[in-house]
């Protein structure tokens, strides 16, 4: 006869340790208490993202505990020339006995912020995920549909140079520009807005990209590499890869992701989305290519202007700061606008190469021109010169 | 996709990097190290085409399990014990993980490869993934858990108490100082690679223990991220070791490293496994077999060891020193036992120890009765409010130890605290090589060599001192660890909820003799009674005894 061995294992023990079985001081507190919420009541969105980056003058009583070489520690408000309320307060000193009391929260505008697209994990990949899973579909649609047989030469060659220098842009902007960022603004929820947007960039020029290889397999005629060439030399593109490289060459975090989503992206991102490859794709056979790049549109127009726009309306409307803020974010807008629009000009022969046209490409800058001075608008900021109607 | 695919994929997708014509991206963040330019391959291949659905569909399995923990009612099986520390640990751990996101950037420009910069990408994401989905973990314990205090105020209580000062050294490491220092050895070759393992694998298999299998599921899914971090730290490490030049900082970072995780990790997630759970079968790992396990063999002889071979120099002696800290020194009792003695500064309730923790105890450590038995055995007696202080202020044969000036967890090994005096202030440290990392990893010039770029230890760092002369009422008032009735404590040194008489108050406070810091009487001493107050602390211990004449 055999005797079986008890396994080792923990066993179930009842603990009735669930919310509302006992009755005590803070039993029925069940709801974070450290932040005061945008709205009456507090989202799941903040709950998730406030206060997980500290502060200290609010809390953080030991201040921060490693530094630079120059002393500087955490995340310094000096790393933009712009200003929130409070920001000029001296963060609390602490001596034997001083305590850790720092201002009351928020201590300054700066965590007044609410990313209104209320991005966190869940909501990224659910987003992303959803776009990369309908531009699978829509590309294999095609193959399917033999849609590419359609194309013209001309257009084939617009596709794999013009279309594939795009890619360079969203990559270099997400790497180096918001990725890069995301270091350096002073609330979680701003670090936080910036990395989504970064990913949102890194994946539209992957998307682009896996897209090229397909059409690199399914065109006779697509040159996969002519994108390399283009993006390097053309004359045509080096307005736009200057100015991308003088975006990624910006210190200050609130310049770098000002000049990309208030200037760069409606001003050369729209124009050569919206207003070249999305109205010329469908008149020369191509309606796969919009819905590509219709997504990294409205990456931009629906989320990640979103956002930036509520970062510098909160600052050109703050309480102690808003002159000063208007005053730099209009310096910003000047310098920014003078690169910006003769960057976009320098793309006009493009809007001449597809077989047939789209719009002509000074309606096209009209256009966003047009859009361009009501994000200045909203943001109650000088609408340059060259952009004025 | 398949294989070939996903190959082929990751091979397009390095056509999107570029080189400068016109302009240098920005550089913010200074190293010392040099690295030339090499080819080597992103360890990840990860494309975002899969690697999001792959991200989404994980999330549906950790959501799935949230709301399948709610609708059977876990919390009816979870151990209060347990939970009572993961508001410790789960107001520490967003913060580091957020900052290994903001970490990134700081590799940008002094890695010259490209095609690393995209694993550093999706590494920069995955961390927000990990702190905000940590964060959400942790609402959820506070709307279903019995007792939400220390939860509703977490992030307060984290930025304001001394047990999370020293947790945040996992994460501002991460972001200051030399890039590669901070955002590569610190972060990525040590605490992703060693560390990692007994925060995330060895942690939750001991929260299922005690009824918890959500801090698993979470925590695994986390875990799972964390090993395409560690091929991104490998391939920055090959690139650092080309240059001889490097070697002397990976030595000194890696000595640096190595020993600050194992002083912060180790107190923490040491004290959480041994002394959160009820689990006490006798074949149950205990944190010594785990660390044995998952950090000596896993990490150090499998992953470190083959390193030297590319010239890395290993801390050898530091690694053995740590083995002996906690299997001979008793690091994580001692640490524990700390914890336990200043549960009134903190925001958490602390079972006492039971006989049958005290048969565990001894069984895995022999000889851990004749050293802490009898502190317990007080601890649990002077649990409940009955005319006397709390632990800390009563004659219980426990010295109040020194803070160390560098890992901040106090000088509790008595027989190796060393002192120094530096920039004028007389500090203290927990064993010679943090004082090593104050005095001389820290510094602008290394063994004679120019090190401008080597971050700097600042902040105030000594708790104690904030509160010098306070009264004890005042100091858990000022930080904010009071319930809603405005005068009960959150922090318990028992789990007793049932009568209000046997919770602590702040009136039970008042009657205590004032908080004093131990640095700031250390700096008001002669050199003479200082050095003789040397002489005597390092003849204390275990346990915190004071030293016998």
């Amino acid at each position: 006869m055999t005797t079986a061995t008890e396994r080792s294992v923990p066993k179930p023990v009842f603990t009735d340790a669930e919310a509302g079985a006992k009755e005590f001081p803070d039993s029925t507190a069940r709801r974070f208490n450290y932040y005061v919420p945008r709205k009456r009541k507090q989202t799941h969105y903040e709950d998730v993202t406030v206060e997980v980056q500290p502060d200290p003058r609010h809390y953080l009583a030991q201040g921060w505990l490693y530094g630079f070489a120059n002393g500087k520690g955490g995340y310094p408000l000096d790393w933009t020339a712009l200003k929130a309320w409070g920001s000029d307060r001296p963060e609390p000193v602490r001596s034997p006995g001083s305590g850790g009391q720092g201002y009351e929260w928020p201590a300054h505008g700066w965590h007044e912020f609410r990313d209104p697209n209320e991005e966190w994990e869940l909501s990224l990949y659910r987003y992303n995920a959803n776009v990369v899973r309908q531009v699978n579909q829509n590309i294999d649609a095609a193959k399917q549909a033999k849609a590419f047989d359609q194309w013209n030469p001309n257009w084939v060659r617009f596709v794999s140079q013009h279309v594939g220098a795009w890619m360079h842009v969203d990559h270099g902007l997400g790497l180096y520009l918001f990725a890069n960022a995301n270091r350096r603004g002073p609330t979680n929820m701003h670090n936080t807005a910036i990395a989504v947007n970064s990913m949102h960039l890194i994946r539209a020029a992957q998307d682009l990209a896996l897209y090229q290889l397909t059409l690199d397999e399914e065109i006779e005629a697509f040159a996969g590499a002519a994108h390399l060439d283009t993006w390097n030399s053309d004359p045509t593109w080096q307005g736009v890869r200057d100015l991308a490289e003088q975006l990624t060459a910006i210190d200050d975090w609130a310049e770098a992701i000002f000049a990309a989503n208030i200037v760069f992206q409606p001003l050369i991102g729209e124009l050569f989305r919206s207003h070249l490859v999305m109205q010329a794709a469908p008149r020369n056979g191509d309606f796969v290519t919009p819905t590509i790049v219709g997504a990294e549109e409205y990456d931009f127009a629906e989320r990640d202007l979103r956002y930036s726009t509520a970062i510098f309306d909160l600052l050109s409307n703050d309480r102690e700061f808003a002159e000063h803020n208007s005053r730099i974010m209009n310096g910003w807008l000047a310098h920014w606008v003078g690169l910006a629009v003769p960057a976009a000009r320098l793309l006009q022969p493009l809007w001449s190469q597809p077989d047939s046209k789209p719009a002509r490409f000074e309606d096209a800058l009209d256009r966003v021109k047009s859009r361009f001075a009501g994000i200045v608008e909203d943001l109650s900021l000088d609408l340059p010169k060259e952009v004025e109607r | 996709m398949s294989r070939q695919s996903v190959a082929r994929a990751h091979q397009k997708i390095q056509e999107l990097s570029w080189e400068p014509m016109y302009h240098q991206p920005v550089s913010q963040y200074g190293t010392d190290y040099t690295f030339r330019k090499a080819q080597k391959k992103d360890p990840l291949k990860q494309v975002l085409r899969s690697y999001f659905p792959m991200q989404e569909e994980k999330d549906h399995r950790v959501y799935g399990a949230s709301d399948g923990a709610i609708r059977g009612n876990m919390f009816r099986q979870v151990q209060e014990r347990w939970l009572e520390w993961q508001k410790l640990f789960l107001s520490i751990i967003p913060l580091p993980e957020i900052s290994a996101a903001r970490a990134m950037p700081l590799l940008f420009r002094n890695v010259p490869n490209p095609e690393l910069h995209n694993g550093q990408a999706i590494q920069m994401i995955d961390e927000v993934r990990h702190s905000t989905i940590q964060q959400n973990l942790k609402r959820l314990y506070m709307n279903n858990y019995i007792d939400p205090a220390g939860f509703n105020s977490s992030l307060r209580n984290f930025q304001n108490d001394y047990c999370g000062t020293i947790g945040r050294q996992f994460a501002e490491g991460f972001i200051t100082g030399d890039a590669i220092t901070a955002a590569s050895i610190y972060l990525t070759i040590v605490a992703e690679t060693a560390f990692t393992n007994t925060l995330f694998v060895a942690m939750p298999a001991e929260a299922a223990a005690n009824g918890d299998y959500l801090l698993p599921t979470v925590f695994h899914s986390v875990q799972s991220d964390e090993s395409r971090h560690i091929s991104n730290g490998y391939a920055t490490l090959l690139m650092a070791l080309a240059d001889e030049g490097n070697h002397q900082l990976l030595e000194r970072d890696l000595r640096y490293a190595w020993w600050n995780n194992h002083r912060v990790v180790d107190a923490a997630i040491g004290t959480f496994i041994e002394y959160g759970t009820k689990d006490r079968r006798k074949d149950r790992e205990s944190y010594a077999e785990m660390w044995r396990r998952w950090i000596y063999d896993d990490y150090y002889r499998s992953y470190l060891v083959p390193l030297e071979k590319y010239g890395l120099v290993i801390p050898h002696d530091l690694i053995e020193e740590a083995w002996n800290q906690i299997w001979n020194k008793g690091y994580v009792h001692e640490v524990a036992q700390f914890f336990a003695t200043g549960w009134l500064a903190n925001y958490w309730r602390i079972d006492p120890m039971t006989d049958k923790d005290f048969e565990w105890f001894e069984y895995k450590y022999p000889g851990w009765y004749d050293r802490y038995g009898k502190w317990w055995e007080q601890y649990n007696r002077l649990s409940t409010p009955n005319g006397h202080h709390p632990i800390v202020a009563e004659d219980v044969d426990y010295q109040y130890p020194h803070r160390c000036w560098v890992c901040m967890v106090p000088c509790l090994v008595r027989e190796d605290m060393v002192m120094a005096e530096v920039d004028g202030q007389w500090r203290t440290y927990c064993h010679e090589a943090c004082r090593w990392t104050d005095v001389e990893a820290f510094r602008p010039t290394y063994q004679g060599r120019n090190t401008p770029n080597m971050g700097q230890l600042i902040g105030a760092r000594e708790w104690e001192t904030l509160y010098h002369g306070w009264n004890w009422a005042d100091v858990v008032k000022d930080m904010g660890f009071v319930r809603d009735d405005g005068k009960t404590m959150v922090a318990q040194p028992h789990l007793n909820l049932d009568d209000p008489k046997k919770l602590w108050t702040l009136d039970h406070l008042r009657r205590m003799p004032n908080l004093q810091s131990p640095n700031v009487l250390l700096n008001q001493m002669t050199d003479a009674d200082r050095a003789a107050f040397h002489a005597n602390y390092i003849r204390g211990g275990p346990a915190g005894r004071p030293a016998r004449d």
